[in-house]
């Protein structure tokens, strides 16, 4: 509602109940992995759990697989992020301070990729992969990851170039600074936390991802796909439980950094 | 040196503006959109029934095998699903929206949208993973409602055709469980966001003009949100239309599009296949999205 | 003969079918307080951003200093610019701020330092160089705004609007204010507004924009006493437009007219104007009650009507108020009704 709501207005508690059981359904599965990934029980998913430890940790720890997947999605998602930093800010520069014809429809390709299900953007891929024969690698992940990775630094960059109004652009310039002087010194600092924050958030997307990820991956496995090849040959349960725990903390907290960065509460851009 | 490049570029907008949009759009343009392309094209192609080889001519027999008894079997339960869960989404994420947007203030509504926003962006595959665990016959789910003698209750529930099955892990209902949990927050963010446009005042002036709050609420606050919802469904159909993971780790061996598209490019190697059944659900969308950019819906995207 | 300080030479800018300036020519002297005024849209804020160098004419000349930078970018001529929103850079301070232009230019620190707070000076606001755009008032930001534009020495100082935001005692401070620092700086000011007061006050010279096109130029009081179109009388001060069979009645000629409301006498029903008066005999419609003045319609007897201004010498409200209904006679020196062009 437009306004907020005035001291002493109180929710009728029916609609509390509702709301916040919402918000638990969102998150007590998580406490769930956090849960199980102590259980001393090696083979099945009882629950209440028999017993709790630590071993499993110490299990993942020294798996070379784990460690490989994990570095595997470290490197496509920091890639991946800067191309999309790259080209985002690009894209955003072009739409907010340009006048040209077909704007939305620049806004429409860059949403394009996220907004078409993920089974779709990962299968064209690789159709069009096999079309040019080019060898699954390292790079086909990135061209996937980097693709709809762009749309968060748009949204993001475009928003803060819009508050930013072009009247200071101009003030720099009447002053003697020309253009990539101005980029650099008036510019950039303005939209230095919202660039980062769409980083952030493009990491965390990258890092997660698997949809995509399939299809454009060949033999080698993200963290995510090692954890779906668990969901349908299931080997190692307990380390997959901590490894599922590791992936929550590392798609959170950039998602948290991001959330700092633009400013806190308040709606983000998607 | 510099100033002449900012000055040429200065002096012809056209070619900054070429160049800022240039790499994004040759990469979008020809990464992007030209695999949709080849993806469509690859539709009209078919295999040949001897050698198992895709033939590269046009035809559209690929897409006369969309109605084969088992494809449209296919689509029906895909789509059916996302019928029931977007339904169920909205139910669930109203109240939550709505709170949100008329309630919740200073750090209760900025932990409320972070809560919301952070399953939104991460975790997908350890979110579907954690339902495995919950759904499991040893789980908790099960174990909670053993715990409170409501044990029967779940045997009754699992017993129905359709939409139970061996256990919660092996059943539409699991499936359909999973979908709900994990689509939620993109139901939650444009209600909550189509209800936050709407001005306190119009609340107001129905109370005013003599409206209980039942129906101001009917009235005036459901039409507004309506856009909300819409824009909501359009997430969560799309995203069952095309999902593969969910019903291929929780649920039986029926298939869902998405299963079906990843067999068919697969090891079958039948990417015509493969792609025609991909246009399917964008058909689908397309139309829903016209209908709901009818409604407003876009708006409140 | 020294080059004017400004020159347009039948400057032009379209966008499209859209004719923003329509032929602009104008010279503007070295050390002029020189106001551009017109309503939005007349063409003077383009005219602004053309010398600048943030627009570019379609065709025609800028000149500054006899030098021809219609193709220059901003950065590369002599002008400063004070926006019209500030445009303070916010993640610099004022100091910074203030220093930017001769930052850019790699001027020694120390050096910058002793500008820098010379140029604070000069508003007065010392001592505010660590504070930031954000934690400042309106009237102050101007004032960086203003310090920061004229800390490069350039020869002509561009205003865009920049007391549109103040509120009315803030703004005739600033208008002093800022009269007093172009006489001390030396500096020529091209001033932009569509506040004809603010105009007529400050400046030296003025033009007044109609639709792309410079209608006069002239000293505020050529421009007032001496309008020369029906768009500069209307505009400039009110007026009494005399058109038609009105002008004829009153002043014998057809052509449109103006006479100043202040101009025209009140007199009693039976007084008889002077020897080089013309008259009109009336009756009162409305008096308004201002305070400073009062401010009549007279419906005059032959048809149309009169707006009179009189200042309340020995008249209070109550006189006012009873004045309606009463009839006068007016009278006005032959010589006060302009004849106008247009």
């Amino acid at each position: 509602m437009r306004s907020d709501p005035r001291p002493g207005e109180r929710a009728p508690w029916g609609l509390k109940i509702a709301a916040f059981g919402a918000i638990l359904f969102l998150h007590l599965p998580l406490l769930v992995v956090f849960l199980y990934a102590f259980t001393t029980d090696e083979a099945t998913l009882t629950f209440p759990p028999p017993g709790l430890t630590l071993r499993w940790f110490e299990v993942a720890w020294q798996r070379a697989d784990l460690w490989q997947a994990f570095s595997l999605s470290l490197r496509v998602a920091a890639v991946s992020t800067a191309m999309a930093m790259l080209l985002g800010t690009l894209a955003a520069l072009a739409v907010v301070r340009g006048r040209f014809v077909g704007r939305e429809l620049v806004t429409l390709l860059v949403i394009l990729p996220i907004a078409l299900p993920g089974i779709i953007t990962g299968i064209a891929l690789r159709s069009a992969l096999s079309l040019s024969s080019l060898p699954f690698s390292f790079w086909t992940i990135i061209a996937g990851h980097g693709t709809f990775c762009i749309v968060t630094v748009y949204n993001n960059v475009a928003a803060r170039l819009r508050r930013t109004g072009r009247s200071q652009i101009e003030a720099s310039m009447d002053l003697g600074a020309d253009t990539f002087q101005t980029f650099r010194r008036i510019v950039l600092p303005s939209i230095a936390t919202a660039l980062l924050a769409g980083g952030m958030l493009a990491f965390s997307l990258s890092f997660d991802e698997v949809i995509v990820t399939t299809f454009t991956a060949g033999q080698q496995r993200t963290l995510p796909i090692w954890i779906l090849d668990q969901l349908t040959r299931p080997r190692d349960r307990p380390v997959t439980n901590v490894t599922a725990l590791f992936v929550i903390a590392v798609t959170t907290l950039p998602i948290l950094l991001a959330h700092k960065l633009s400013g806190g509460g308040g709606r983000e851009d998607r | 040196m510099r100033r002449r490049v900012a000055t040429f570029l200065f002096r012809h907008p056209r070619w900054s503006l070429a160049l800022l949009l240039g790499p994004p759009l040759l990469w979008l343009g020809i990464v992007y959109l030209g695999a949709l392309g080849a993806l469509l094209v690859q539709s009209f192609f078919h295999i040949d029934e001897f050698t198992g080889q895709v033939v590269k001519s046009f035809s559209l027999r690929t897409y006369a095998q969309l109605f084969s008894p088992a494809n449209l079997d296919i689509f029906r339960r895909t789509t059916v699903m996302a019928f029931a869960v977007t339904i169920a989404a909205a139910l669930v994420a109203f109240p939550l929206a709505y709170y949100m947007a008329r309630y919740a203030r200073g750090r209760v509504r900025s932990l409320l949208y972070l809560g919301v926003i952070l399953p939104l962006w991460s975790s997908y595959i350890v979110r579907v993973y954690s339902w495995k665990l919950i759904l499991a016959k040893e789980g908790i789910l099960s174990w909670m409602f053993s715990a409170v003698g409501l044990g029967w209750v779940l045997e009754s529930i699992l017993s129905v055709p359709g939409v139970g099955g061996p256990s919660l892990s092996f059943s539409a209902l699991g499936r359909f469980l999973v979908f709900l949990y994990i689509w939620l927050p993109y139901m939650i963010l444009p209600i909550q966001a189509a209800l936050e446009r709407v001005p306190k005042s119009l609340l107001e002036a129905s109370a005013d003009l003599g409206a209980p709050p039942g129906k101001t609420f009917r009235k005036v606050t459901l039409p507004l949100a309506l856009p909300g919802v819409i824009a909501g469904s359009i997430f969560t159909f799309s995203l069952t239309l095309g999902d593969f993971i969910i019903p291929g780790t929780i649920g039986d061996s029926s298939l869902f599009i998405g299963q079906a598209v990843l067999r068919h490019q697969g090891t079958a190697g039948n990417v015509p296949l493969a792609a025609a059944m991909t246009v399917v659900p964008m058909l689908i969308m397309a139309g829903y999205l016209t209908w709901a950019r009818r409604l407003g819906a876009f708006d409140a995207l | 003969m020294s080059a004017a300080a400004v020159r347009f030479v039948e400057v032009l800018r379209h966008y499209g079918d859209v004719r923003a300036v329509d032929g602009v020519s104008l010279e503007i002297a070295d050390g002029e307080f020189f106001s551009m005024l017109g309503p939005s849209g007349s063409g003077k804020t383009t005219c602004l951003r053309m010398l600048a160098g943030f627009e570019r004419p379609t065709a025609g000349r800028v000149e500054l200093h006899g030098r021809d930078v219609t193709d220059l970018p901003p950065y590369e001529r002599d002008v400063n610019t004070v926006f019209q929103d500030y445009a303070l850079f916010p993640h610099l301070t004022v100091a910074e701020n203030v220093a930017y232009g001769l930052t850019i230019k790699k001027v020694a620190r120390p050096e910058i330092r002793r500008r820098v707070d010379e140029a604070l000076d000069l508003v007065r606001l010392p001592g505010y160089g660590a504070r930031k755009p954000g934690q400042l008032s309106g009237g102050q930001r101007q004032r960086v705004a203003l310090a920061r534009a004229q800390i490069n020495r350039p020869r002509v100082l561009v205003l865009d609007e920049p007391l549109g935001a103040l509120d009315l005692k803030l703004r005739q401070q600033m208008q002093t204010e800022l009269k007093g620092i172009q006489r001390q700086v030396g500096i020529t000011f091209l001033f932009v507004t569509h506040d004809q007061e603010e105009a007529l006050a400050m400046s030296d010279r003025l033009a007044v924009f109609n639709q792309g096109r410079i209608e006069q130029v002239g000293t505020p009081a050529e421009v007032y006493e001496r309008p020369r179109t029906v768009f500069v009388a209307g505009f400039v001060g009110t007026t009494n437009l005399l058109l038609g069979a009105l002008a004829e009645r009153l002043t014998g000629t057809a052509g449109p007219a103006a006479i100043r409301p202040e101009r025209i006498r009140m007199l009693a029903p039976d007084a008889v104007p002077g020897a080089d008066e013309a008259g009109a005999a009336g009756l009162i419609r409305e008096a308004v009650y201002l305070g400073m003045h009062t401010r009549y319609s007279v419906e005059l007897d032959g048809g149309g009507e009169l707006g009179v201004v009189a200042q309340n010498l020995d008249l209070d409200a109550a006189d006012a108020a009873s004045a309606h209904g009463r009839r006068v006679q007016l009278a006005w020196e032959r010589s006060a009704v302009r004849p106008l062009v247009g």
